[in-house]
């Protein structure tokens, strides 16, 4: 690495620690990384992992913002590590911990189980009673795009946590399922294709659903991929108000188009490969 | 969907608080402007007007809608609260119970002063 590289520069990293089998508390360990401007915080762990610590430990896969793995506490706000750069966060110290809100499994790494398990009680697929998917894969839903921007947004969600991490109820109420999987509710109940609103109203209705939510506004302030999952609650909660008070529109999930009986195969197309495994 | 109900009349009261609140500080602060509703005249809580209020049908009325949806209002924000606050289960039950009970409590009492003042 070039030293002498313009705004190349040694920063101070605080990392929290904590190993459930040597320690009986989190304490704070001290790092000098020497950091290149373009260098992330995931970039500096890397450094810190290979040339001084190899006990460091943290969560990542992709390393561009789309796993959604190395959410962490950077500077006091959650963020995730790939997508930080450093030298837009400091100049001179970075204080970096695990997210807030979770169980730590060790040093960086939150336990997110929690999270995914109220995720999945959620049904967060297309629910229907007249069509199953499965069985009809051939056919396609009539969605039109002003429906599909209805939900568009909510859908960029990549579950990394740092919702649950910023959100001051979630701190207080562990009963309270959270920014991430209620929007996820929302992102479903909205969708045309979807009938599923019925079922997953117990739960968005139920004592840690959207009405424990005190619109802060922190889980949409540091959501990574600029969903709004505060927006996507309190419209959900207008949608149950609605349908206790029995004003919602009641409407049936989209019909499918199957496929077309007048279209044809266009000339000169090649027939599909045989499959490499036995079809049944 | 238990907490949507609830939800729902927490809003819906504090609609009305609005309303009938905003009716209350009219009778209360404007009574040179608005004289219908303090017909002896004067001060709006001189016992003659507030004798003349109790009497009238309308005004029980509201006094027991204004008491209800206050009491509604006021007492499931501090059951929010004081479940935010980690308590256990067993617990929220006792805290709904109490809250349930006084507030049931209240309104009789605040519903049958209302009715009784009608009859002095």
């Amino acid at each position: 690495m070039d030293s002498e590289h313009k705004g190349a520069r040694d920063i101070l990293y605080i990392v929290r620690r904590y190993n459930p089998v040597a320690d009986t508390a989190p304490h704070n360990q001290e790092f000098t990384v020497h950091v290149e401007p373009g260098m992330t915080v995931l970039d500096g762990l890397h450094q810190i992992k290979s040339e001084q610590d190899p006990t460091l430990a943290w969560r990542f896969s992709c390393r561009m913002g789309v796993c959604g793995s190395c959410g962490m506490l950077i500077n006091g706000k959650p963020m995730l590590a790939c997508n930080t750069q450093i030298m837009h966060v400091t100049d001179r110290v970075l204080t970096i911990g695990p997210l807030p809100n979770f169980e730590i499994i060790r040093d960086l790494v939150p336990d997110l189980r929690p999270m995914f398990n109220r995720h999945i009680s959620g049904m967060p697929n297309i629910r229907r009673d007249d069509i199953d998917p499965k069985v009809t894969p051939t056919d396609e839903y009539y969605q039109t795009p002003e429906e599909l921007t209805r939900f568009l947004q909510f859908s960029y969600c990549i579950k990394c946590g740092c919702c649950l991490a910023a959100c001051p109820t979630m701190a207080m109420d562990r009963d309270y399922y959270g920014p991430m999987p209620l929007a996820q509710f929302h992102r479903y109940n909205v969708d045309t294709r979807d009938g599923g609103f019925n079922e997953r109203k117990k739960i968005a209705g139920g004592p840690g659903g959207v009405a424990r939510c005190h619109y802060a506004g922190e889980c949409s302030n540091v959501c990574p991929k600029g969903v709004d999952p505060a927006r996507a609650i309190q419209l959900m909660k207008r949608n149950l108000v609605f349908t206790y008070l029995k004003l919602a529109k009641q409407g049936q999930p989209c019909k499918t188009i199957g496929p077309d009986p007048h279209a044809k195969r266009r000339e000169g197309i090649p027939e599909a490969p045989p499959y490499t495994i036995a079809q049944k | 969907m238990r907490e949507t109900k609830f939800w729902t009349w927490h809003l819906l009261a504090g609609c009305a608080i609005l309303i009938l609140g905003s009716l209350h500080m009219i009778t209360m602060h404007l009574d040179g402007v608005w004289g219908l509703l303090n017909p002896a005249g004067g001060h709006a809580i001189s016992w003659d007007n507030v004798a003349a209020r109790a009497h009238q049908t309308i005004f029980v009325v509201i006094y027991i809608l204004l008491l209800g949806a206050a009491l509604f209002h006021g007492l499931y924000g501090l059951r929010n609260i004081l479940c935010e606050l980690g308590i256990g289960k067993g617990m929220r039950s006792f805290v709904n119970a109490v809250l349930v009970i006084g507030g049931l409590a209240l309104f009789v009492f605040g519903t049958w002063a209302a009715i009784a003042a009608q009859a002095v």
